[in-house]
């Protein structure tokens, strides 16, 4: 589970949803299933007969390295059995698991000798390596891919216009609410701002507070600059605005803020120094209306500690941030994804590309979920049976997105995100009426890590 | 830090004793030369090559720019750029932890030094369950600071179930103190040339307090290991002369304690320029910035990469500490001819 100890939001193998027993003791059963399976593939990787379609003709052979970073017990597992289900049995795969944490601090030492095809994140963070010629280009791979909607497509290209990454599974960021809370009062899920303005003036009038907030760590108030800024200014402006490409003290940005600023007093106050799970708690007492961070919200509710939490889970619904600027509306979705990336020249080029291509199927992905059943699968057609309601509400959520963006610390330089604007949303957040001095002081911070 | 001082004044006292150099250099034989210089130079090398290379190093690359992960024949050298960035771009993070260390370090001096002296003061007078309140005040020091800051700031701190707010019947939503994220300040001044006020924030002043519960304990237990070896004649004395309690102390023990009160007074400019952890362990609320975080959230992980700015603010740093150690330096000279 995700701790606040993290200087950047969680990433999607960190997080889950909170699982109903059920599928606790399926993906127990498989992992345990697995732990035997296992062995007998890395001795002779033939003995597995499960070989339903996918991938593609078998043409490679020979050995390939995987770099992986899924080290707890049950993502580690879950990734043998995906990486075991590839149906090319003359290309043996050598699996390197690396701690998680390590793995992404030393990302940059670890490319210039990396395995042949490693896993990673979507967003800057991959565009960065790819505008620097670190990571290889797999178009090809992409144009097989029919099940991999246009958002991640989108994702997973570089600057260059070329694919450099294998979208695998993700969770969404929406506003979270309580069903029975919304039945009971008569609250109806906000489309536009007015409605969301007017909903929240509902909410502070039957004394409920409208938004939770917890910003502890500097990376939650992200979310929400976020999402009004793609709601105002678009999808592109966003991808452009975190690249450094535009003037942090234009009209575009100040009307982000300008809205925030009239939103702010729905919020829970003292936001800087609450923790997401102490914000998420005021969720699940329905002392606060509207709570928007990804779907691991739930996984603040532990069923086998509170017996009310199972209750919880189940009543937590959401809906997507509401449309401002008609132009936009409701087309991008923030939605961290976790996938593969091929290194710039692998040993193994054609065995990396065919599993690269067998990773982003249903096939792969499923065999995943099947022993850790806690994320949702990028590809489309994706057996979605097991799923919790929240799942397949994101499935399709995510599905019909015209954009998928990565989340601020991800689509953006990791110095900036974390020593520029973490900083800057806290001290807004104290003092919104010193935003112009703040947007000034960023702009000039950002010149200066932009270069 | 004590150490290299306490060798001071016997090399200095030296020269007058020995009547003449070559005769007592050739008291000393050939093996025993050798297992000096060996004895010597191992610990000088290390010491050279652990602190001081790498304090130069960080002092010349604060004059380049580096990601840190490229060849090492990318280094460019910018001349002045990090400390001109450090000092107008990047102002409203280097002024206020700047302001932070400084204020913590007189915090540090009059609050939990002073207190902790007066408890080893009373603790001395053997007073009934003397023990039993040295081990409480003593132990929060066998915690580390980061421990301390969680321990503050989730059993404690907390907004909706902390100690205090609970105590205080502030844990209802919209009455909540937020110790931890609040911000704003106690006491603010503007200064000129900068666009923002300085001064001290609410939750840094609330971290002081936890920073204090520890550093008090510290500074008590070393202080009263030395209040037992004064010799009891002298109080004594002074007692029969009819000093007060307070003159006692004021003009008998504390200067016959010279040598514990200069190790507590370095011990504490240590601890304000160090503090670290504590802060580091609670995520860097906004309004605790310190010296010692910019630098690593310059250097390290995902978010560093900036080797130059990095060591620039570690070169302002090294500056801060070795004024005060030139400081010192200087008054034990002077005072011990």
């Amino acid at each position: 589970m995700s701790d606040s100890k993290y200087r950047f939001s969680p990433a999607p193998s960190r997080v889950g949803w909170m699982l109903n027993r059920r599928q606790v003791l399926l993906g127990g059963a498989a992992t345990v299933g697995l732990v035997g399976a296992s062995g007998l593939l890395a001795a002779c990787g033939d003995d597995d007969d499960d070989t339903s379609g996918g991938g593609g003709g078998g043409a490679a052979s020979g050995t390939l390295t995987f770099g992986s970073n899924y080290s707890d017990e049950k993502p580690k597992a879950a990734m043998a059995a995906a990486i075991g289900a590839f149906p090319n049995k003359d290309v043996t795969v050598n699996i390197n698991t690396v701690d998680h944490n390590s793995y992404q601090e030393n990302i940059t030492t670890y490319l210039q000798q990396p395995d042949d095809v490693m896993c990673w994140f979507a967003g800057y963070r991959m565009r960065f390596f790819a505008a620097k010629g670190l990571v290889g280009d797999i178009s090809d791979v992409w144009a097989d891919f029919t099940t991999l909607s246009e958002g991640f497509k989108t994702a997973s290209t570089g600057d260059d216009g070329k694919q450099y990454f294998v979208p695998f599974y993700y969770y969404p960021w929406a506003v979270h609410y309580r069903k029975s809370l919304f039945e009971e009062k008569g609250y109806k899920v906000p489309a536009t701002l007015d409605e969301l303005n007017a909903l929240a003036e509902q909410m502070k009038g039957d004394g409920i507070t409208p938004f939770a907030f917890g910003n502890d760590g500097k990376w939650p108030a992200m979310g929400t600059f976020d999402m009004i800024n793609m709601r105002t200014n678009g999808y592109d402006f966003h991808v452009s605005l975190m690249a450094g490409k535009e003037d942090w003290t234009s009209d575009q940005v100040k009307q982000v803020f300008a809205t925030w600023t009239d939103l702010l007093p729905y919020f829970q106050t003292g936001g800087n120094g609450r923790t997401w799970q102490e914000a998420a708690n005021a969720l699940g007492d329905k002392s606060a209306g509207m709570y928007l961070l990804g779907t691991f919200v739930t996984s603040n509710f532990d069923p086998s500690k509170d017996p009310t939490a199972q209750e919880i889970i189940d009543d937590i619904d959401f809906f997507a941030y509401p449309a401002i600027n008609p132009e936009h509306g409701q087309d991008a979705v923030e939605a961290p994804i976790d996938g593969f990336m091929m290194a710039k020249s692998p040993k193994n080029e054609a065995a990396a590309k065919e599993l690269l291509g067998f990773l982003g199927t249903a096939d792969a992905q499923e065999a995943y979920l099947k022993v850790d059943p806690s994320s949702v699968a990028a590809a489309s057609d994706a057996d979605t049976s097991g799923y919790s309601p929240l799942q397949k509400k994101s499935a399709e959520l995510v599905g019909k997105a015209k954009f998928i963006s990565q989340f601020l610390d991800r689509d953006t330089n990791p110095e900036f995100a974390s020593n520029v604007m973490g900083p800057a949303l806290a001290d807004f957040i104290t003092d919104p009426s010193k935003i112009d001095t703040i947007l000034t002081s960023v702009e000039e911070q950002k010149k200066a890590i932009f270069g | 830090m004590a150490t290299p001082t306490s060798t001071v004044p016997p090399s200095a006292a030296a020269p007058p004793a020995a009547a003449g150099k070559r005769r007592r250099l050739s008291q000393i034989s050939g093996r025993d030369r050798l297992i000096l210089v060996v004895m010597v130079s191992i610990p000088l090398l290390l010491h050279l090559l652990l602190v001081w290379v790498p304090a130069i190093a960080t002092v010349v690359l604060s004059f380049t720019e580096w990601d840190g992960l490229s060849s090492v024949s990318d280094i460019a050298f910018i001349g002045l750029k990090n400390y001109w960035e450090v000092f107008t771009v990047f102002d409203n993070r280097f002024f206020p932890a700047v302001f932070n260390n400084l204020f913590l370090l007189v915090f540090l001096f009059f609050g939990p030094t002073a207190l902790g002296i007066l408890f080893a003061y009373l603790l001395d007078k053997n007073i009934r369950g003397t023990r039993f309140y040295q081990s409480v005040y003593y132990f929060p020091v066998v915690l580390s600071l980061a421990v301390v800051g969680i321990i503050w700031k989730s059993v404690i701190y907390s907004p909706s179930q902390g100690l205090v707010n609970t105590v205080l019947g502030r844990t209802a939503e919209g009455n909540q103190i937020d110790w931890i994220g609040d911000q704003e300040k106690v006491f603010s001044f503007p200064l000129p040339g900068l666009d923002f006020d300085l001064g001290l924030s609410k939750n840094f002043a609330a971290i002081l307090v936890a920073m204090a519960w520890r550093h008090a304990g510290y500074i008590m237990v070393l202080y009263l290991a030395g209040l037992k070896s004064v010799d009891p004649s002298l109080r004594e004395a002074a007692s029969i002369d009819g000093c007060s309690e307070w003159q006692t102390f004021r003009r008998v023990v504390f200067p016959t304690m010279k040598p514990i009160n200069v190790v507590v007074l370095v011990i504490t400019v240590i601890e304000a320029l160090r503090a670290y952890d504590i802060v580091a362990a609670l995520n860097t609320p906004q309004g605790m910035e310190l010296m010692s975080i910019l630098v690593t959230n310059n250097l390290v992980g995902e978010g560093g990469g900036n080797v130059g700015r990095g060591s620039a603010y570690g070169t302002i740093l090294l500056v801060m500490c070795i004024g005060f150690i030139i400081w010192y330096l200087i008054n034990n000279y002077r005072q011990e001819p």
